[in-house]
């Protein structure tokens, strides 16, 4: 097996294992208090406007924005951590189909990994910072998949067919 | 064999049949299963979208529009119950859309699983008995998901939980199994060092439709994330600040019995909304038919056609596959006009499918004659 098709397999299986441990954390210790939360935070918002408390109000529909700004975020983290990993196992099965030589196929490997693994971690550090450092890392690593799969597509489009 | 047709290669030299594809081999037994799970969680996703989800997002807009009237008539019990049906309608729709994709993504884990088969050492009747379960459990998780908002709690033993999560789980559970003793099997292959020398048909195949489906796939996903990564850096944080923005007014104003500005709110509340939802939907559709148009590259020696078919089937899908995530977006400009083509590219997309396991199934006849089994 070609270094960059092991590099694709084997950190494909080690983002998607990173993956299911962040969800099965999620979903036992965080989700199901995150939901109540933001039901609840909105039910109240709604609530005291019908009972005329409006800052109480707002400030509860402050809240559930807040909550559903995070949520957001971290369901998004772990659904593009997976949707990453079975996407470059897939690529690393076929990888030896990229027609370019082994140094160029490791670097394309290397690029669609590290930007797998970046951007969703990117999106949940927004989750605490708003900054600007977990946008530009978002940007970084959403660049590198792109220029890994524009290098994969490429390197796929040279291969010469059997017949 | 006419000449013209594809063969999958190399072949058992006594049999004259791949190995690896035997009669109910775990590979075979994957790759139906597998293109059927995807097949049928298309079809559902179409029947959901089309009699539940779309009526169910009319009836959010209507519980919310009931809860702003019930804030201006100072109705705090009305406010609340309207915001409990809201939960309720969105607890529909979520399962439905988690039966639609949990089904679907269980489909391409098999046809990876297929792929990975003679890479595994784990003896053959014990690789059955894994698709097999693997095959239930992805069947059992998305029915009892879709079962959920019916069930219930009825009859359940536990207090949180009812039967219909519980076979959920108990399907997930089965699907986790059978990938980590997969995994094992892989890891013992993989540690077997220069004693590991096992080839496979479908991975040496340098087919210019594999070639097709491949690089089509590669470029869908690449406009997906293209497109993702627009709606992140442009839209999504704009959305966001403009929908608790229209909350916040859609009360006040209610509770200043200005319905008139609140209901504004509302229809400006669920145009955002449905932009949103188009967005992840084009996002999301592109990627995912690009995931399976590289998944079935790999399948292409097994779909048995005369090879201008095979493309025309593959070019098929890979239509379909822009057409869809194309004009789901453009519904925001087009309206139902845009939604019918895109329905027209999902419809494209599931003839393909179709016919890409219909040719599977005559390559699986075609073995059976040459190995003479009989059903």
């Amino acid at each position: 097996m070609s270094a960059s098709r092991k590099l694709l397999v084997i950190g494909s299986l080690a983002v998607a294992v990173w993956s299911m441990g962040y969800g099965i954390f999620y979903a036992a210790f965080a989700e199901h208090q995150m939901l109540d939360g933001l039901g609840s935070a909105l039910t109240t918002g709604f609530v005291r406007a019908a009972e005329r408390r409006m800052p109480e109000s707002q400030s509860a529909l402050a809240e559930a924005a807040q909550r559903r700004f995070v949520y957001v975020r971290q369901v998004d983290a772990h659904g593009h951590w997976g949707g990453l990993a079975l996407l470059l196992l897939i690529l690393g099965i076929g990888f030896d189909r990229v027609a370019f030589a082994e140094h160029t196929r490791f670097l394309i490997a290397l690029a669609l990994l590290a930007g797998s693994f970046l951007f969703p971690l990117a999106v949940l550090w927004e989750t605490w910072d708003r900054g600007v450092g977990p946008r530009s890392l978002a940007v970084f690593a959403s660049a590198l998949v792109i220029a890994g799969l524009c290098g994969a597509a490429w390197g796929f489009v040279r291969t010469e067919p059997s017949r | 064999m006419s000449a013209s047709y594809r063969v999958a290669a190399p072949v058992d030299p006594v049999r004259g049949v791949p190995d690896s594809f035997a009669p109910l081999s775990a590979r075979r037994i994957l790759v139906v299963g597998g293109i059927a799970l995807i097949l049928i969680g298309m079809i559902l996703g179409d029947i959901f979208a089309a009699f539940i989800l779309h009526p169910n997002a009319a009836g959010i807009g209507a519980s919310l529009s009931a809860g702003v009237q019930a804030i201006a008539l100072q109705d705090a019990q009305a406010a609340e119950s309207a915001l409990q049906n809201i939960g309720y309608l969105l607890e529909n729709r979520g399962t439905k859309v988690d039966a639609h994709v949990h089904m679907i993504v269980f489909g391409y884990l098999a046809l990876l699983l297929a792929l990975l088969q003679p890479f595994v050492a784990i003896p053959e009747k014990r690789k059955k008995f894994l698709a097999k379960m693997f095959l239930g459990g992805s069947f059992l998780l998305p029915l009892g998901v879709f079962l959920v908002h019916y069930v219930g709690l009825a009859f359940s033993p536990l207090a949180a939980i009812g039967w219909a999560s519980i076979f959920a789980d108990l399907g997930g559970v089965s699907v986790v199994l059978v990938c980590a003793y997969e995994l094992t099997g892989l890891w013992r292959y993989l540690r077997q060092g220069s004693q590991a020398t096992a080839t496979d048909e479908l991975l040496a195949d340098r087919g210019s439709t594999g070639r097709l489906l491949l690089v089509g796939g590669t470029l869908l996903v690449l406009l997906g994330f293209l497109h993702g990564a627009y709606y992140a850096g442009v839209d999504l944080f704009r959305f966001e600040r403009e929908d608790a923005q229209l909350i916040s007014v859609m009360t006040s104003r209610a509770a200043a019995n200005d319905l008139p500005a609140a209901t504004q709110a509302i229809d400006r509340y669920n145009q955002l909304q449905g932009t949103e939802a188009v967005n992840i939907a084009a996002h999301a559709h592109s990627i995912e038919f690009g995931v399976l148009a590289i998944l079935l590259a790999f399948f292409q020696p097994y779909v048995f056609y005369r090879e201008k078919w095979t493309r025309f089937w593959a070019f098929t899908l890979l239509l379909g596959s822009i057409i869809l995530p194309f004009f789901v977006l453009m519904e925001l400009h087009w309206g139902l006009l845009a939604g019918g083509i895109a329905d027209i590219g999902g419809l494209l997309v599931i003839i393909a499918l179709l016919a890409m396991l219909v040719g599977v199934w005559r390559y699986t006849g075609k073995l059976d004659a040459a190995l003479g089994v009989h059903e």
